[in-house]
């Protein structure tokens, strides 16, 4: 009768941690997806891709002029390949990848057809004495594009590929796209485990009259989300070792700083989301108002919280509401272990934040908590 | 008549949901071993009086006392010597049906013996290891209420049991709530909207409508109200002008 297998706790944790298993698609989303996010967001951003612009060219012929030839379009008559009216160039790098520029010769207005379906990002109105460029200066792609036909444009062939000796590729550990984001998806792996995991999970059990059904039993209330919060983070631990594993193996990931500070950071953001999923789910019982709740909660932290990119690119002025949002504190103390060496004395302050947040939630949230 | 005779008593209980007046002043006492049923249609009050009894609501007006005891003092204990199957609970899909009966029996500290008397008891031996979403109807209410009778409980609170259930599913319930009968002092309360459940169990039969009990007493005794009827239905129809099962 004493024996551990019969205890209560022990049975939820046992039963919680059997449902999240026995279902596929919780193994699918919360351990292979991300890893194949992982590696296909590495390779695109960690390979020296070769670059590709495209561009439109329009003739700005002037028929009184006894030479009707534009200077660019002879220009690239003379060095480009042709087919049809498309004229390409590959410009080498070794150092940075190759740069492939494709000029789409056509008409004023099939241009902008052109740039309005995204198939080119700069009109060049090419005329007899040079050429003027047309783009939106806010698309990083046209800039680059407009950069690379100007360059050729001023200085031939040889602008791209010349004075490589001065570029020093940096592919250490730490300094990549990669460390940027496993940290990132580490972080935000966390958030979206306890929030369906843990969110999801409750508002069903209450609409399906189970959380009622249960409390009508000498069970302890508080052993139910005991057990499933610690059946959720036991299965948070197995999908960051997992993903950890494989940016190391794949990628070179590497821990730079103390792993008893990573541990601390990873149980502190677990009780945070979990505080959190127990309050947003404290209520409802209706899976649809859940399915909203918990979306409001997580995709602005997704968006804004610099997991895939820097949130730096935000207006300073909300910036300093970011860095205190749980995701973005995760997020940042995880990278400043992994890429900077970052020890405890670095990140306590978000350990001790993360956990106050989550313990406060968790009490907020039994406190108004509807059983049924 | 001592309270001790009486394993439920309802006194003078009221509730309400904003507006609507769901149970108005009911009177209900029930023997240790009596199998009641609360018949009447949807919206009588039948499920919010067994919820009060259950402890899951609570009375705005009045008492309830079982075995003596009130919910607001005895939790614990009454926890102990309830059992019930609520409306449509649906347990975890991906436990079986074994690993949902250790479960509840962790609850009343029961290891797996008891686990297996109650599988045999409910005729589900066969389906101890298949999960809960692959058990059909019948066989899920069949665990409802293994996973009531798990702590032997004094009363039992069943509500709707055999609701969308085919005939012979309905029978199988029917069987092993008439053997509870006859081999455990077990009292149960049972709301239904099916007349020949309550003939066929019950040794009373109460008849609720809009939060009032329009009658009570054995079948014969409901009958022989207003002049003798053939069935509760047309009794029923005789006292508030709408079928029992609407």
């Amino acid at each position: 009768m004493n024996k551990i297998t019969n205890h209560q706790l022990y049975r939820l944790i046992v039963a919680h941690f059997a449902e999240i298993i026995r279902e596929p698609s919780v193994i699918f989303w919360g351990v292979v997806f991300p890893i194949l996010m992982a590696w296909g967001l590495g390779i695109a951003f960690t390979q020296k891709g070769g670059v590709q612009a495209k561009l439109a060219v329009v003739r700005k012929i002037d028929l009184t002029s006894p030479n009707p030839e534009t200077k660019l379009i002879s220009w690239l008559n003379a060095n480009a390949q042709k087919k049809d009216s498309a004229y390409t160039i590959t410009l080498k790098n070794e150092k940075i990848g190759d740069a492939t520029l494709s000029f789409f010769e056509t008409t004023s207005s099939n241009a902008f057809t052109l740039l309005k379906k995204g198939k080119v990002s700069v009109i060049i109105e090419d005329k007899l004495n040079g050429s003027n460029y047309r783009f939106d200066p806010a698309n990083a792609e046209a800039k680059a594009a407009y950069h690379l036909a100007a360059d050729l444009e001023a200085h031939g062939l040889l602008s791209y590929t010349e004075n490589q000796s001065q570029i020093e590729p940096l592919t250490l550990s730490g300094t990549r796209y990669v460390d940027f984001l496993i940290p990132g998806l580490l972080a935000m792996g966390i958030m979206m485990a306890c929030s369906w995991g843990i969110s999801y999970t409750i508002i069903d059990r209450r609409s399906k009259k189970l959380l009622r059904r249960m409390v009508a039993t000498p069970m302890k209330k508080s052993n139910l989300l005991l057990a499933l919060i610690t059946a959720r983070f036991t299965m948070n631990l197995a999908e960051a070792i997992l993903l950890f594993l494989f940016s190391w193996l794949y990628f070179g990931v590497k821990v730079q700083g103390s792993w008893c500070a990573l541990i601390i950071l990873f149980i502190a953001a677990n009780i945070a989301f979990s505080g959190i999923a127990i309050l947003i789910s404290s209520r409802t019982a209706n899976t649809e108002v859940g399915n909203g709740m918990i979306n409001a909660i997580v995709t602005p932290m997704m968006v804004v919280s610099g997991v895939f990119f820097s949130y730096h690119n935000f207006p300073d002025w909300v910036i300093p509401a970011i860095q205190y949002l749980p995701l973005t504190m995760i997020t940042d103390s995880f990278r400043s272990i992994f890429n900077e060496g970052a020890g405890f004395m670095e990140v306590w302050r978000e350990a001790l934040v993360l956990t106050t947040t989550g313990v406060l939630s968790f009490v907020i949230g039994l406190k108004i908590f509807k059983w049924y | 008549m001592s309270e001790s005779e009486y394993i439920v008593e309802v006194r003078q209980v009221r509730k309400s949901f904003k507006e609507v007046q769901a149970v108005k002043g009911v009177n209900l006492k029930i023997k240790h071993g009596e199998f009641v049923a609360l018949l009447g249609p949807n919206g009588a009050g039948k499920t919010t009086l067994v919820e009060m009894i259950e402890g899951i609501q609570h009375p705005d007006q009045g008492e309830i006392f079982i075995a003596g005891k009130q919910w607001k003092h005895h939790q614990h204990e009454l926890h102990q010597m309830i059992g019930l199957s609520l409306q449509e609970t649906r347990f975890m899909d991906k436990l079986t049906a074994f690993e949902t009966m250790r479960l509840f029996a962790s609850f009343y500290k029961l290891d797996s013996d008891r686990v297996n008397e109650v599988f045999a008891l409910i005729g589900l031996e066969e389906k101890k290891k298949a999960y809960v979403d692959n058990l059909s109807g019948g066989q899920r209410q069949r665990l409802a209420l293994g996973v009531a009778l798990l702590n032997k409980p004094k009363i039992l609170l069943l509500d709707e049991p055999t609701t969308g259930l085919d005939p012979n599913a309905r029978r199988e319930i029917w069987n092993i709530l008439l053997d509870l009968k006859k081999n455990h002092n077990t009292s149960l309360v049972l709301t239904s909207h099916y007349m020949e459940e309550a003939e066929y169990l019950c040794d009373r039969i109460v008849i609720m409508d809009q939060g009032n009990i329009l009658g009570e007493g054995t079948l014969q005794e409901i009958l022989a109200m207003g002049g003798g009827h053939r069935s509760l239905d047309e009794l029923f129809i005789s006292l508030t002008g709408r079928h029992l099962y609407e």
